[in-house]
């Protein structure tokens, strides 16, 4: 059975292509396998954004196809895209993930409402990834009462909820303390662990590039390194943060 | 679709002074364009009332080309069943039969024109109250061989009650007319051109003096209800045929319509320039919302939340702000409207007696008719709806990687 969620054939994204042209995204190659725990990382303007907005649907790329799941998403439309990233890509933001208005609980739900998922397996949903982010007491609680770590877990659990191929999560960590970052990447390893969902995420911090199991590193547009490609049936060590 | 009601309301109330500046931008354009506009529907209606009361009535049944010839030759045969026949239209509250025209009328040393209306005294009080402008001596009989003479004809001619007035006229199909009268009482009219000009005697005496036994010039109509005016002259017209016309005062005092169109059209402007100001008021706490909204929209349609959706969202957030402030404003002007008509605006000082030296009262009551309170508040709702757009337009161009950009 063929296990490759996300495969990428030689894109390639150019921003001001007539004037100073900058090629943002540089013919990249790139397979991942269910079940990854991957971390993109790269300096300060080397793509890493880009990359995952196209990997997520959300712009497309000049050049090459991406295809998630066997399905070619470059040649969907706009409106399909937004079906396609509704069901099949969760994603975490770097902030402000959540809408104000609602509680913690209604955000993560409300990514359920838009598939129209049912009360009864809204709720079922939602006390499960309560437990899994270790926030049941926070069921009931907005947002603006909530540490900004504590924010970037319920934007976790919200990408979990409708149940994705797999969580895109564009430097997630970057506006977190250094105790937060470490306790959000323990549980999205948690959640990798639990319910077998691939993690794509990018940082510049080393220490959540340590605990990533494959680190594939952007420069300028291009993958410099690969940790997959160097060898992909070592078994995975940890570093301590 | 209950969770998106839910989250609109939500929205509405997550920056409660932006709403409250929508709503109140709303709210004060309904009440005072409400206001406005039923201050001068009610101003209009009290002068038309009065001026049309004063002596013209709203309709008036002529023989048919009297208008343009207004000679005696052009007088009709007054008939019961004429009358009989105009009582019986929807609408007609009083018939007053007349024959006018005109005399020279001379006192001891002066001699002047004058305007001569020969009335049904009951008749015509029912029509115009004549009855209320008599200042000095007594009201008309039926047959009485007096006359009424308006207060600055009676000044100018130097009478007073019981003086005698000479009168002298070219009579019905070319005879002379001469005769003599008793002065029998003094009438204020409101309009000055009535004041120096009307005298008033019994339809009979004045048939006897220009030799028209039987004939009126007019029959003048008052109204039950006085907004169909039209639609009652027509009806009028079919039920007498093409012998008569049949004129709105409309046609009679194409003045007054004149002045009345030439003020609703400035106050036209006024309602454009508030309109304007609302838009203002609306559109900016739009565009407040959006600018703070943006990210949080593109992260929406990012994570899966279709445009569609979300367009419908701030529809109805916006609606219901716009809708809000609307109905508040309409059940708000409603009373003050109601009050303003029990309690008039009322002119003191010089001004005030300006108005009464035309025989207003200086009033300006508001008009209560239900129509305004719809059109203005319809007119508003429509702008803020056609404002309301702005949102759904900025959700049809948001990209979401251009919108989550900082
Ligand atoms: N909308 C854009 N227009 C022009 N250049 C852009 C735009 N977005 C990104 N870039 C450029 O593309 C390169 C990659 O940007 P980005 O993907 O955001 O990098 P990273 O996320 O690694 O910081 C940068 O040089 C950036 O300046
Ligand atoms: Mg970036």
């Amino acid at each position: 059975m063929n296990n490759t969620v996300i495969d990428v054939h030689n894109i390639s994204r150019v921003y001001n292509p007539d004037t100073i042209p900058v090629y943002a995204v540089n013919n990249v190659h790139l397979h991942l396998q269910r079940g990854e725990f991957t971390a993109l990382v790269g300096p300060s303007g080397s793509g890493k954004t880009t990359l995952l907005n196209m990997i997520g649907g959300l712009d497309k790329p000049d050049a090459g196809t991406i295809i998630i799941n066997g399905m070619n998403i470059t040649e969907l439309s706009p409106r399909e895209l937004v079906d396609f990233r509704l069901h099949n890509i969760g994603f975490v933001f770097q902030s402000y993930n959540l809408i104000p208005v609602l509680t913690a609980k209604e955000n993560v739900e409300f990514i359920m409402l838009l598939q129209g998922k049912s009360k009864q397996e809204r709720d079922q949903r939602v006390q499960q990834l309560f437990k899994e982010i270790g926030m049941e007491d926070k069921l009931n609680v907005r947002p603006a009462q909530l540490s900004s770590g504590q924010q970037q877990r319920v934007a976790v659990a919200r990408a979990l909820a409708s149940k994705p191929q797999f969580i895109l999560a564009d430097e997630p960590t970057a506006n977190l303390d250094s105790k937060s970052a470490a306790n959000l990447l323990d549980i999205m390893a948690l959640l990798n662990a639990d319910e077998n969902i691939t993690f794509l995420f990018s940082t510049h911090d080393q220490r959540v590039i340590n605990r990533a199991r494959r680190v594939i590193t952007l420069v300028d547009g291009k993958i410099a390194s690969d940790t997959a490609a160097v060898d992909i049936s070592q078994p995975h060590k940890f570093e301590t943060v | 679709m209950k969770w998106l009601a839910k989250l609109a309301w939500k929205n509405i109330w997550r920056n409660r002074n932006r709403t409250i500046i929508t709503m109140a931008s709303v709210f004060f354009a309904v009440i005072l364009s409400v206001l406005a506009n039923s201050l001068q529907t009610g101003t209009f209606d009290n002068l038309v009332k009065n001026v049309v009361s004063f002596y013209t009535g709203y309709l008036q049944v002529h023989k048919a080309g009297y208008w343009n010839e207004q000679i005696l030759d052009n007088s009709f045969e007054v008939s019961a069943s004429t009358k009989q026949k105009i009582l019986s239209q929807q609408n007609i509250r009083a018939v007053a039969a007349r024959l006018e025209s005109f005399a020279l009328a001379s006192s001891a040393d002066v001699t002047k024109g004058c305007l001569v209306a020969g009335i049904d005294a009951e008749e015509e009080n029912n029509v115009t109250g004549l009855k209320q402008k008599l200042i000095a001596g007594s009201y008309l009989q039926a047959a009485d061989a007096g006359v009424l003479l308006a207060q600055g004809l009676a000044d100018r001619l130097q009478l007073k009650v019981n003086d005698t007035i000479v009168l002298i006229a070219k009579g019905y199909h070319g005879a002379t007319a001469a005769g003599k009268y008793a002065v029998k009482g003094i009438l204020k009219f409101g309009s000055p051109d009535l004041n120096d000009k009307a005298l008033l005697m019994a339809l009979v005496t004045a048939q006897d003096f220009y030799g028209a036994p039987g004939m009126v010039t007019s029959y003048v109509l008052s109204l039950n209800e006085t907004k169909s005016l039209q639609a009652t002259a027509t009806t009028v017209q079919q039920a007498l045929g093409s012998n008569y016309e049949i004129m709105t005062w409309e046609q009679l005092m194409p003045d007054i319509k004149q002045h009345i169109k030439a003020d609703a059209d400035s106050m036209r402007y006024v309602l454009g320039v508030l309109y304007m100001l609302i838009c203002f008021g609306v559109f900016s706490t739009l565009l407040m919302m959006m600018v703070e909204r943006k990210y949080e929209m593109g992260m929406l349609v990012a994570i899966g939340m279709h445009k569609r959706l979300m367009m419908l969202l701030l529809l109805i957030e916006s609606l219901l702000t716009v809708l809000a402030g609307c109905v508040l404003g309409i059940l708000t002007s409603v009373p003050i409207v109601y009050i303003m008509q029990k309690y008039p605006i009322r002119l003191s000082g010089e001004s005030a007696k300006a108005y009464e030296r035309f025989g207003f009262e200086a009033i300006f009551p508001t008009s209560t008719d239900a129509s305004i309170f719809i059109s203005q508040g319809l007119i508003v709702l429509v702008i803020g709806s056609v404002l309301s757009l702005y949102p759904v337009y900025k959700v049809f161009r948001l990209h979401p990687v251009t919108a989550m950009k900082r």
